[in-house]
């Protein structure tokens, strides 16, 4: 695997212009300082109660994400080119799944594959000419980035159906500031503060017609056992909108009601972070107690806006992601600034005669899986957990693709032994509105703990950074 | 508001209400046992302890003796018994969670970090009297601190008014089950009156809902029964009276039925049993018997709860 890139040191011992600064503070600042700093953050983490739960682990069902005090860099320069990628790809997603619902024309094309839509179980039919205000499908994306050097940001996966970590984003934020105001003081950080303000704008914008001049906007969360519970109630709080549970709604003549103390109150819009699967018992799971019975005949009545809408897991779905940049040429009619993953799919023979025998290089994952679970990673692994793997892949090769194994960029972290360079990603997220895509300098920026690891997620030891993207 | 945001924030309070006067009643309960047997009698005060906190049934389905080392570990620290403090605490934070944009963050970081602290001691428990003590203590801080926060950062909207219900509901009904189980010590049978034996129970009573030094000042009298009975239900200038209670109830139930512009059962239940302390005095009391008048307000309150329930709550 090549040497990765690294964000802050130029082979040879230069620094990279953003990060000359951060190297002279931290030559300034004594070791323990560090260290006392970041049991700090950590204190204040708990406190604040930003936890979240790991599935399946009976141990400890709220722990923190570990939070590394050093902050990822990157130039206003990197930044313009990487927003201008992100809201070209948006807007293709939100293209494509407009066609996937209606006409149709990108399979007629035969661009992606029939079978790969309609036998998709994350293809919703019930979703079919069903019209969603202003054609928007995915109001919040969460797009993961990796850097493999100083041009290319590369797009490793696009998360369109309920992205999390944004609370992280700006926690983080918060937390750098309150510890490092000198840091802060001397640069010129572009503010993420105004991310809740732009979130309900844009939920607004997308209400349904009926709807009156103040819509009523309400957070839907599967309750305080999800992992993302957290983040679900901080953003209702900052947006000031109800944090509603399954229970608290209910459908009456086809529109949606929530029960208060004054007695049912209408609601217009509703930030969903249920899955699809569970948001409504008389449409899908029937055994779901998180969802609203009847919500899809409101939706489909027009009298509700669901954000993100019903069935875009179409188009993230790992299958489906490497045809993204045809997808972008298709709709946009340009070139993808944002590049993909060279990505085999084993449902293509060809492919997965060539993964199978590479399996040892290459990071296979499942098409729908998500979190870093059940993905195996070549170089890391054992001869039996690769052999396991293979019977796997020739099992159900369609239920896979495979990538390289990237060399992802990597940014000095805190670590035992002082400061040592990490594999770090960064989720953005992008804002669709009726009339605008907007993106809050910044985003989430995770990174892999362990020495040499590649796994970012918080599930799998991964931490978090705060991103700091130089006003200049 | 969200009913299921009320209904949180109503429970939030009365847990940590129900958590302050365990930690109370155990505290008090400690220090009569510590008496000489003579100062105290035959009666068996862990019992009493059971019997106020109404879990004595429960109890003896998992234990033979109400002696100290059991009584402490199920109102405490026993997962098993739904009021324990450490139930109370629990569902606290769970309810805190739930609400969490409901609350400030003064009223958040008061129940997370006790929560927080307390971890260690559900894994360890209290080894020694001097350990209990400090978290007996720390329970009532932990309780104060939350009141104290309410009071100062909440919004005096109907979030406040269905927190400050909790609390006084639960509250009457504290009041009221100590007064229960005690009221034989109160009723001025010749006998006993003046004995030591009473001073200490009496001590220990008003030791529980911390109204000891205000009796005195109250009354500037040596203790008696019939003033201890009038303090905790007719006073209403002592905060954990019933009257005081029922004053308060009435009060917030009224500002939630302006803000809404309508009043219901609710209001009228509460303003029915507020009547009825106004207009008792102690003689009468005792003449009906202070057994069947603690009884009936006890049920009473719980109807209130029920009625609250069904108007805002559901």
């Amino acid at each position: 695997m090549a040497v990765a890139f690294d964000e802050m040191n130029i082979p040879g011992g230069d620094l990279r212009p953003a990060y000359q600064e951060l190297a002279r503070w931290l030559k300034e600042t004594p070791p323990e300082a560090l260290e006392y700093r970041r049991q700090e953050a950590e204190l204040l983490f708990r406190r604040i109660g930003i936890t979240f739960a790991v599935y399946g682990d009976a141990e400890s069902t709220e722990r923190l994400i570990p939070f590394d005090v050093i902050p990822r860099i990157m130039s206003g320069k990197e930044w313009a080119l990487l927003e201008k990628g992100l809201k070209q790809r948006v807007r293709a997603l939100n293209m494509f799944l407009r066609d996937i619902y209606h006409g149709r024309d990108i399979l007629r094309a035969g661009i992606v594959p029939d079978d790969l839509i309609f036998q998709n179980p994350v293809f919703r039919p019930e979703m079919n000419g069903q019209q969603v205000p202003h054609d928007v499908y995915v109001h919040i994306a969460g797009i993961d980035i990796v850097r493999v050097d100083a041009e290319d940001f590369i797009v490793l996966e696009d998360n369109a159906r309920t992205p999390s970590g944004v609370s992280y984003m700006l926690e983080n934020r918060e937390i750098m500031m309150r510890l490092f105001p000198d840091l802060f003081a001397r640069h010129r950080v572009a503010p993420v503060e105004r991310y809740p303000d732009e979130l309900l704008a844009a939920l607004r914008s997308v209400a349904p017609q009926g709807a009156s001049g103040e819509p009523t906007v309400a957070l839907l969360t599967p309750g305080v056992y999800n992992s993302a519970y957290y983040e679900h109630s901080f953003l209702a709080d900052k947006l000031g909108i109800e944090l509603v549970e399954g229970r608290d709604l209910i459908i009456k003549n086809n529109e949606v009601f929530m029960r208060t103390t004054e007695g049912l109150k209408r609601v217009d819009v509703i930030y969903r972070r249920v899955d699809d699967d569970f948001i409504d018992p008389l449409t899908f799971r029937p055994d779901s107690v998180l969802g609203v019975p009847g919500l899809m005949s409101a939706y489909a009545a027009g009298n509700i806006t669901l954000a993100n809408a019903v069935g875009t897991g179409i188009a993230d779905d790992k299958a489906i992601y490497s045809y993204m940049p045809d997808i972008v040429k298709f709709y946009l009619g340009e070139e993808p600034i944002l590049k993909n993953v060279p990505t085999w799919r084993c449902r293509e023979p060809k492919d997965l005669a060539y993964v199978l025998d590479n399996l040892g290089e290459l990071v296979v994952k499942e098409v729908h899986g998500s979190g870093g679970y059940g993905m195996l990673i070549g170089p890391a692994a054992t001869k039996a957990t690769i052999e396991a793997f293979r019977e796997k892949l020739k099992r159900e090769p369609e239920g896979f693709i495979a990538q390289p194994t990237l060399a992802l960029s990597t940014c000095p972290t805190c670590t035992a032994s002082g400061l040592a360079p990490r594999h770090v990603d960064l989720r953005p997220f992008v804002l669709t509105g009726s009339k605008t895509t907007t993106i809050v300098p910044g985003g989430l920026t995770r990174v892999a703990l362990k020495e040499g690891s590649l796994v970012v997620n918080s599930s799998q030891g991964g931490g978090t950074k705060d991103t700091w993207i130089l006003d200049e | 508001m969200l009913s299921r945001t009320a209904e949180n924030l109503y429970w939030l309070a009365r847990y940590v209400e129900r958590a302050e006067y365990l930690a109370r009643t155990i505290d008090a309960t400690l220090r009569v046992t510590a008496l000489p047997a003579a100062y105290i009698g035959k009666t068996n005060e862990w019992d009493s302890a059971l019997l106020t906190a109404g879990v004595a049934a429960s109890f003896y389905q998992q234990y033979q003796e109400a002696n100290e080392h059991n009584v402490v570990e199920y109102l405490s620290f026993s997962p098993n018994n739904p009021s324990s403090i450490r139930n109370c605490i629990e569902a606290a934070r769970l309810n805190s969670r739930s609400v969490r944009t409901a609350l400030t963050s003064e009223m958040w970081d008061t129940i997370n970090s006790a929560w927080i602290e307390l971890q260690e001691v559900w894994s360890k428990g209290t080894s020694t009297r001097e350990e209990l003590a400090k978290f007996l203590r720390f329970v009532q801080e932990t309780s104060l601190r939350f009141d104290g926060s309410a009071y100062r950062t909440m919004l005096r909207n109907d979030a406040y008014w269905f927190s400050r219900m909790g609390v006084h509901l639960e509250r009457a009904d504290n009041t009221a089950r100590i007064l229960d189980v005690k009221y034989h010590v109160l009723l001025p049978e010749e006998e006993h009156v003046g004995g030591p034996l009473d001073f200490y129970q009496w001590t220990s009573i008003l030791r529980s809902v911390s109204a000891l030094t205000a009796y005195h000042w109250v009354y500037r009298e040596t203790l008696k029964p019939w003033l201890i009975a009038d303090l905790l239900i007719l006073n209403d200038t002592l905060p954990r009276s019933l009257a005081s209670c029922y004053g308060n109830l009435v009060r917030n139930l009224d500002q939630i039925g302006v803000a809404y512009g309508r009043q219901g059962p609710a209001q009228r239940h509460a303003r029915g049993i507020r009547n009825r302390l106004e207009h008792s005095n102690m003689n009468d009391i005792f003449q009906h018997g202070v057994h069947e008048f603690i009884q009936e307000f006890i049920a009473d309150n719980s109807r209130l709860g029920e009625i609250i329930t069904k108007q805002y709550l559901i």
